[in-house]
């Protein structure tokens, strides 16, 4: 664990060094890179001024209400196509085409049915989640032993009892996966709808500093969402070392 | 014994499960009684159907003809009263061992103090008392099965149902397993049916051994055992365990087509 954190800070910092010597010695200008001391000073006063903070606000309320809804609807959808075969005959070819449209290019068609506000960059957030989820969440539920489905039958446990007894916790692990997967495109979803249009956010603030060929700010703004995606895959690693304790290896 | 009620009658009962050409049965025109804390072991060789047939008993698998009455109620669906061991034993791996005993009290929706008295009476009647907050991936072979006996006694069920439970382990637990399973039926008086493909081991174990003939299964032998209990494992050497172990084994081979020549004359 300690030789481990040594490992990554060491070569965090061998990183902040190379790109520091190409900053200084490499003859690019400012605008094209700048070094990691002027992204910090950057930071610093995006921090002061409260832009960062009110930026970083609105781009993790899109992540998460992206998030919840896209995973609410996949876990719904999902368990109800593990269920039935014929609801799954219905909709995968509908699920699967979806999934050929890039969300960049039905982006705008949102913004035009939804306005620029935040439900539609909710919208391209949890549509990227979506499938992810979905995916997961039938793999798992379809991959729940018929043994145990037969035990729980012979107990005469209900729907509900074989769901939150047996099926829940069997496909969590797979399911938990998907969420994983899920949490680090959401910020990607939440960024792609800001590029579109936006008068707010991190994506918003990356087109703001670009236009202004402060590409320290860029940096910033970037950081930034590196820093959110990261901290959302932790929460979800985290829940996974908390609820699937029991696959540990002691 | 046989003059009480019986458990379990099943009247010519076939079983046929739908496939590409007209359909694969696997029980044919099956029909006996249990009675009440009888211990019947059903032989037979694999794929006969004895697994469809225990499926059946539970109430898990509807029958494609006939009939099964369980204490004179024909039977519709899994019952409470039942018992089920599997042949793997099929433990939640996420639960612990007493959770795993729990579960069955859960779904009843029993208290949870109630239920935990049970459940621990239970682990000390397998003799699990130190284990109760292991996993299941903790445990051998050996242990999980008896947590899976535990499991499915633990709502005291009056009829026992079990699949090879003993299937998985090495011979000296089977044997050891199959002398705890018989302690708990005689202080229990359970009513049991146990598959197995071990002749000694039915001969050990039950009053009754059916003997199911190759796909479609048909009974083929109802054979009573009369060796006294209790059956220790000398009995395997006397001339009557002999008797019946030729008499079990000659139903079973005389049924079995061989894949190799035989030492049999006669037969194509
Ligand atoms: N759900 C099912 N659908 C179709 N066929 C089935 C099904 N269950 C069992 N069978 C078939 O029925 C036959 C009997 O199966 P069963 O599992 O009852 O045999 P078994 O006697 O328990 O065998 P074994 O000793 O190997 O456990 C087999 O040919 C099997 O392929
Ligand atoms: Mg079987």
């Amino acid at each position: 664990m300690k030789a481990n954190f040594l490992l990554i800070s060491s070569s965090l910092l061998l990183a902040l060094l190379g790109w520091h010597l190409l900053a200084t010695l490499g003859g690019l200008p400012a605008f094209m890179l700048p070094g990691p001391l002027q992204v910090a000073e950057r930071f610093g006063r995006a921090l002061q001024d409260g832009t960062l903070l009110r930026h970083t606000l609105v781009t993790l309320a899109e992540v998460l209400l992206g998030l919840a809804a896209g995973v609410g609807a996949a876990t719904v959808l999902g368990y109800l196509l593990a269920r039935s075969l014929p609801l799954e005959r219905l909709l995968s070819p509908y699920i699967i085409a979806s999934q050929a449209i890039p969300v960049v290019a039905i982006a705008p068609l949102l913004m035009i049915w939804f306005k620029t506000g935040l439900l539609a960059k909710v919208l391209i957030c949890a549509l990227i989640v979506f499938f992810p989820v979905l995916v997961n969440t039938v793999v798992g539920v379809r991959s729940v032993p018929d043994d145990l489905r037969d035990l729980m039958r012979s107990l005469q446990a209900t729907r509900w009892q074989t769901l939150r007894l047996l099926e829940a916790p069997a496909a969590l692990p797979v399911f938990l996966g998907g969420l994983r997967i899920g949490a680090t495109l959401s910020v990607i979803g939440a960024v792609v709808g800001e590029f579109v249009a936006a008068d707010a956010g991190l994506g918003f603030l990356i087109n703001v500093g670009r236009g202004l060929y402060d590409t320290a700010l860029v940096f910033v703004a970037v950081f930034t969402l590196v820093t959110l995606a990261l901290l959302l895959y932790g929460l979800v690693a985290l829940l996974e070392r908390y609820l699937l304790a029991w696959q540990r290896k002691p | 014994m046989a003059e009480a009620a019986p458990v379990l009658v099943v009247r010519q009962l076939s079983t046929v499960f739908p496939d590409r050409d007209g359909g694969l049965q696997a029980l044919e025109e099956v029909s006996f009684a249990v009675y009440p804390e009888q211990f019947v072991c059903v032989l037979g060789p694999s794929g006969c159907g004895k697994t469809t047939l225990l499926r059946v008993l539970a109430g898990l698998l509807r029958p494609t003809r006939g009939e099964v009455l369980f204490e004179g109620q024909p039977l519709r669906g899994p019952q409470r009263q039942v018992g089920l061991v599997f042949q793997k034993a099929n433990l939640m791996p996420w639960r612990t061992v007493l959770e795993n005993i729990l579960l069955p009290l859960e779904v009843q929706g029993l208290p949870r103090p109630a239920a935990l008295a049970k459940a621990q009476a239970m682990l000390d009647l397998v003799g699990l008392q130190g284990f109760a907050q292991s996993l299941p991936r903790d445990l051998s072979g050996g242990m999980a099965q008896r947590v899976a006996i535990a499991r499915s006694l633990v709502h005291d069920p009056e009829l026992l149902l079990l699949d090879e439970p003993f299937g998985s382990l090495d011979a000296l637990t089977r044997e050891r397993m199959g002398g705890e399973l018989l302690r708990i039926w005689q202080a229990h008086r359970k009513t049991v049916v146990m598959v197995t493909h071990s002749i000694s081991e039915a001969l050990l174990l039950a009053d009754r051994v059916l003997v199911l003939s190759p796909r479609p299964g048909r009974l083929c032998l109802d054979l009573s055992v009369d060796l006294p209990r209790p059956r220790l494992e000398e009995v395997r050497y006397t001339p009557g365990f002999a008797a019946l172990s030729l008499r079990l084994r000659q139903a079973i081979t005389l049924e079995t087509p061989h894949p190799l020549p035989p030492p049999l004359k006669g037969r194509g």
